[in-house]
């Protein structure tokens, strides 16, 4: 009796572990181990091989708010000139307007390494930009800085800038308002000149002057 | 008489096994005591495994502080097929201790792979792993740039942009698919929040001049960045929407790349304040700025903080094209030169970075294991490719 019963006992042991294991659902775990399924994590553990699935479609430019100041939190708030003189002006201030990248192309500033500071050699050349500025009183001025190849992404995206605000400062010795110019910085992204040496180096640590013309009206 | 020693032996050995789970957890906590120097890579042989399978678990493995050896020289033998389902078997080779038993049944070969890799890891040093995360990073495209989304190890990849505009400084939000970064598809380098599941973007900074360099702060409330509108790159901190911002440095020169501290109390950065670049300690909540000691090695820029708050991970430009990464302890101090490099970001387990080398030409990402200074490169991926972001 006893050992028909230990039979018994053990077949449904065994049953049990196989039904266990023969479970179509999940992964199956062998007892003892704590348990954490793969793939089933709905963040970022599920991975789609081909990119499909809910990880990145491609955006659609229409998805998502349209721009305006204002939107999403990001206002540009017109700042006083007298509490901060060095403030830019929001972009709606120069929207609309046409760029002349060859007007003012004869006088790229040059700079040298790793400084956002305007050499006395290089003054000429924004002088000549502050008189076209102040012939043409309605037109404004974009300035982009630029760098060589030879620092970090991210640092030569901020010296870009730092050299091209120096222009719109020096600009502003000059007489011309600081809600005229505008920056924009492409760090080492838009070379002038490729290469790998001094002289192609030099001829990308710059700033250009793109003249802004207010639209015609018709 | 057969009938019971069958029934017998069926329970001794369910028994058996049963004790043997329960015996293979205490093994893995005495086990995680001897390997507690991250820098020495733990041996393990490996077998049966084949295919993609192999090649994964050795990538996994390999980038997490482990190295292959034969069955006689290793700490632990890791056995396991995937002729059939998945297996995966780990015993401790001094103490013969089981120290993981698991199966697997769901996903494509590569996720479970990954998920018996971080099973491994977790089994044997009792640490979580970072085989099943993601990065972000920008590739080259035409003339600008798309934003990429991938496995770690640079599968699955998938552009989720189709601006062919200039990218800079992808940064995911803790904890949620969303990443944050600049793009000049409107004419301006603006910060945009983009949730990689719906595709919804939203403009986060858009004024005139420079914003960049968006960092969230760890509990997911604060956004640091770089912006430009008061007259030169500072620090701002606003709210996750951009809101609010408040300018941190008010400096002549140029700031960059701020990262936060893990309990979200101080903001590290680089600054030009001083000629050259170095980096630079301020209050998330405002204050002076305070220069961080990196000592013997200027040219600092591009930190990051490990979320385990003890080291900040930075580049350093030798002269030229030559870049450097280099481990400093949070406070500051002496620096450890890691490996040819730059542009770091930190996995998770605050041993694995994600970063940059320029090779042939275009850019490469590439993997580093702190602790032994192992290095992998990121496969699967053509083209140039930078400023990789590490989802954490």
């Amino acid at each position: 009796m006893p050992f028909f019963l230990s039979l018994v006992v053990g077949l449904t042991l065994a049953l049990g572990v196989a039904g266990c294991k023969k479970s179509p659902k999940g992964p199956t775990y062998i007892p003892g181990a704590p348990t954490k399924a793969p793939g089933t994590d709905p963040g970022f553990g599920a991975t789609t091989p081909g990119g499909g699935g809910g990880i990145g479609r491609p955006v659609d430019p229409g998805i998502g708010r349209p721009i305006s100041p204002g939107d999403g939190g990001a206002t540009s708030v017109p700042l006083n000139p007298g509490l901060d003189p060095m403030a830019l002006a929001g972009i709606e201030e120069f929207e609309g307007m046409l760029k002349d990248p060859s007007a003012l192309a004869a006088y790229t500033v040059y700079f040298d390494f790793d400084k956002a500071s305007v050499k006395a050699s290089e003054m000429g050349k924004v002088e000549e930009v502050a008189k076209v500025l102040k012939a043409n009183s309605s037109d404004k001025l974009l300035i982009e800085g630029n760098c060589d190849e030879r620092g970090t992404e991210g640092y030569n995206l901020a010296l870009g800038e730092r050299r091209a605000l120096g222009l719109r400062e020096t600009l502003a010795n000059m007489g011309i308002g600081l809600d005229r110019v505008r920056t924009i910085s492409y760090g080492e992204a838009r070379p002038a000149v490729q290469g790998n040496n001094e002289e192609a180096w030099s001829k990308n640590r710059r700033g250009q002057f793109i003249l802004l013309k207010p639209k015609p009206t018709k | 008489m057969n009938g019971l020693r069958i029934g017998v032996r069926f329970v001794a050995w369910l028994i058996g096994l049963v004790t043997v789970g329960a015996m293979g957890a205490e093994g893995a906590r005495i086990t995680i005591s001897k390997w507690a120097d991250p820098s020495k890579s733990i041996p393990v042989s490996m077998s049966g495994f084949s295919g993609e399978v192999d090649t994964v678990l050795r990538y996994d493995l390999g980038i997490q502080g482990f190295n292959f050896v034969g069955s006689a020289e290793a700490a632990y033998q890791i056995t396991g097929s995937n002729a059939g389902q998945l297996e995966g078997h780990v015993v401790e080779s001094a103490t013969k201790a089981r120290v993981l038993d698991r199966a697997y049944s769901s996903g494509t070969a590569r996720v479970q792979a990954h998920a018996l890799a971080d099973d491994i890891i977790l089994a044997i040093t009792g640490q979580k792993g970072i085989s099943q995360t993601k990065i972000a990073f920008k590739t080259e495209s035409g003339a600008g740039n798309e934003v990429v989304v991938a496995d770690y190890d640079g599968y699955n990849a998938v552009k989720i942009t189709q601006d062919n505009a200039l990218i800079f400084a992808p940064a995911w939000a803790p904890g949620r698919r969303t990443l944050y970064y600049t793009s000049y598809r409107l004419g301006n380098p603006d910060i945009f929040s983009h949730d990689v599941t719906t595709g919804a973007r939203q403009v986060v900074a858009r004024y005139t001049g420079l914003n960049t360099g968006a960092a969230i702060s760890p509990d997911g409330q604060r956004l640091a960045m770089v912006m430009s509108k008061a007259g030169s790159p500072d620090v701002y901190v606003a709210d996750v929407r951009g809101g609010s911002p408040v300018q941190l440095t008010k400096t002549r020169e140029d700031e960059s790349s701020p990262c936060w501290s893990p309990d979200n109390q101080t903001i590290c950065f680089a600054s030009r304040k001083d000629g050259r670049p170095a980096l630079y300690t301020i209050t998330a909540s405002g204050g002076a700025m305070k220069r961080l000691a990196t000592a013997g090695v200027g040219n600092a820029t591009e930190p990051d903080w490990s979320p385990d708050g003890k080291s900040i991970i930075f580049t350093t430009q030798r002269g030229g094209s030559s870049f450097e990464l280099c481990l400093v302890p949070a406070a500051g101090g002496e620096v450890k030169v890691l490996t040819s490099g730059e542009d770091p970001s930190w996995a998770a387990n605050s041993r694995t970075v994600i970063f940059t080398r320029r090779t042939n030409g275009k850019r490469v990402l590439s993997l580093l294991d702190v602790p032994t200074k192992q290095v992998k490169d990121v496969k699967h991926i053509s083209g140039s490719c930078s400023q990789p972001c590490w989802a954490r």
